[in-house]
């Protein structure tokens, strides 16, 4: 049996949730094998054949594959299922909303947001907003499995030399339809691949200081920006910036945490990020436990002052 | 139009839970049970649908133990007509939930089930899209607005990068997100009244469901710890530290 892995991808180019989850493909299986499922993707295709470690790429190309809809996309996996023994989505809100699905149709259950391999049938996953971690063993015969990115290193984006196949592109479902989307515009690097993250809390106080304290400090440290689940409640920033359990999940070099109080929920959104820095007033608050550098000060003069010393 | 919605019996979000010392998992004696967030936002969709003149009935369901009954009588004081347990005290895992859904989608023919997009005990987040599955229905997940209009559902889901706005023929299934509404407080008026409403049991043999677990759990352990840092005096510090301790600028 081989391994299949879900390409996240915008036709032109691949997301880099598909390396890691290449990765933890390679962990399950020495022959993996990519799908992606797009409409005029033959980029993204040939993207996917130069990753180090795939053996193929099965490019599935068609209208009814345009907008990623659930329905289409799961057929187009099931169609080509019975080859593998684990079919592995990155847990990216695409992969999320596609692999149910494809498990549902199979009768295996899913392993969700797995953090790590133990053996080919053996997975950790966390449960409870991260406060412990299950390790499960799975008896069906295909695993469909969705990947934490932040748990596995991204597997080279070059250096592989796969084949390309093309398969059918399955017909539409015929019940739903893609209507439109609203991209957030953004020159910044996008939270789940930025090297560093600054996140504000709700100690900002107003979308107005949000801005006029958090930006200037992303720009200088060319970062992500993120915030808690009470800023973005407040609507201090926009909902696809939220760090936390059921928010982003976030695993970068450096993050900043500014006027973050370090709720669980929070926490369990970024607390595996490589070093944490945080900035609060209050010095009893929970985010200094899990930080590697606690500033006890008031942000509106520290965060200015940081953005000159940089 | 009918409208379903599954609720489920959680540890509270406020709890952090402990994992018991000989690791076969988590401590949840005597610690507050409550309905899943993402299940109450849910409720609070399908009843506001009905409010508006939408929906004429809002059925409330949980698979579990005698104790999901409260989960339910919550459901119905923030606006359920009546609720349906299915009763049993095996572990249920998100397949084996989503097949007895699927039964009771046979049976009561609802034209919406609204669920949460997670729950916040296994965090698996798949039950909903299981269910969608199984019955053959669209999907739209992590819904941040739902419209119905005539026969389609409009909703527009949170998604990386943005918003994206689905069309579906109804019937079908819309998972919440948290920013969907804002769940209303239950009265005590309420309270009262949801204890009079119906409630009907039913086992997963009735429903001819085999909810036999397919995940083992070897164990469950601990995350590793996170120890605290230091802390610094001030910013020049800070970016000291940063430049040639850390290296991460």
């Amino acid at each position: 049996m081989s391994a299949l892995v879900i390409a996240e991808h915008d036709n032109q180019s691949i997301k880099p949730s598909t390396l890691n989850t290449v990765t933890a493909a390679l962990a399950c299986d020495a022959e993996v094998h990519v799908l992606v499922a797009g409409h005029n993707a033959q980029a993204a295709a040939d993207a996917a054949a130069k990753i180090a470690g795939v053996k193929k790429v099965i490019l599935a190309d068609g209208a009814s594959l345009a907008d990623g809809l659930a329905e289409n996309v799961a057929a187009q996996v099931l169609a080509i299922a019975g080859n593998y023994g684990h079919i592995l989505f990155p847990a990216t809100a695409g992969g999320k909303n596609v692999a149910p699905r494809v498990a549902a149709k199979l009768d295996v259950a899913q392993i969700s947001d797995i953090t790590k391999v133990d053996a080919a049938d053996t997975f950790e996953r966390p449960i409870y907003a991260g406060n412990a971690i299950a390790t499960v063993q799975s008896a069906d015969k295909v695993k469909v499995i969705t990947v934490r990115t932040t748990g596995f290193d991204p597997a080279a984006a070059d250096g592989g030399s796969a084949t390309v196949e093309k398969a059918d592109a399955v017909a539409d479902s015929g019940k739903s339809s893609f209507v439109g989307r609203e991209v957030t515009k953004s020159d910044r690097p996008e939270l789940t691949a930025a090297k560093i993250i600054v996140s504000g809390g709700r100690a900002l106080g107003s979308a107005e200081k949000f801005n006029e304290v958090m930006t200037p400090l992303a720009d200088k440290l060319s970062a992500g920006l993120g915030a808690s689940r009470a800023a973005v409640d407040a609507g201090y920033a926009p909902n696809d910036w939220q760090v936390g359990q059921t928010g982003k999940i976030v695993a970068p070099q450096l993050y900043v945490a500014v006027g973050i109080s370090g709720a669980i929920q929070h926490l369990a959104g970024m607390k595996d990020s490589k070093v944490i820095v945080a900035i609060n007033k209050d010095e009893e608050a929970p985010i200094f436990s899990v930080a590697d550098y606690g500033l006890v000060a008031d942000l509106f003069t520290a965060v200015p002052e940081l953005v000159k010393a940089l | 139009m009918k409208v379903l919605v599954p609720v489920k019996r959680v540890v509270d979000y406020n709890v952090k839970v402990r994992v018991k010392s000989d690791q076969t998992g988590v401590d949840i004696a005597n610690v507050k049970m409550s309905m899943n967030p993402f299940d109450e936002i849910a409720i609070e969709e399908a009843v506001r649908l009905k409010e508006k003149g939408v929906v004429t009935e809002v059925i409330a369901v949980s698979c579990g133990d005698a104790k999901c009954q409260e989960t339910l009588r919550t459901a119905m004081a923030i606006g359920a007509d009546r609720g349906i347990l299915v009763e049993t005290d095996a572990e249920l895992q998100p397949l084996a939930v989503a097949k007895l859904l699927k039964a009771l989608v046979d049976k009561e023919q609802p034209s919406l089930v609204i669920l949460g997009k997670q729950a916040i005990d296994d965090d698996a987040n798949q039950t909903g899209q299981m269910l969608a599955a199984l019955a053959d229905l669209p999907q739209a997940t992590f819904a941040s607005k739902v419209e119905v209009a005539g026969d389609k559902v409009n909703v527009t889901r949170e998604v990386d990068g943005g918003l994206e706005t689905l069309s579906l023929t109804l019937p079908a299934i819309v998972t919440t997100d948290l920013r969907l509404n804002e769940p209303r407080y239950v009265t005590l008026p309420n309270i009262m009244k949801a204890k009079k409403k119906q409630l009907d049991t039913v086992k997963p043999e009735d429903l001819g469901v085999d909810v036999t677990p397919r995940l083992k759990t070897l164990k469950v352990s601990e995350p590793p710890k996170r120890g605290a840092g230091i802390k610094v005096p001030d910013v020049a510090t800070l970016v000291a530290k940063l430049k040639t301790e850390a290296k991460v600028i």
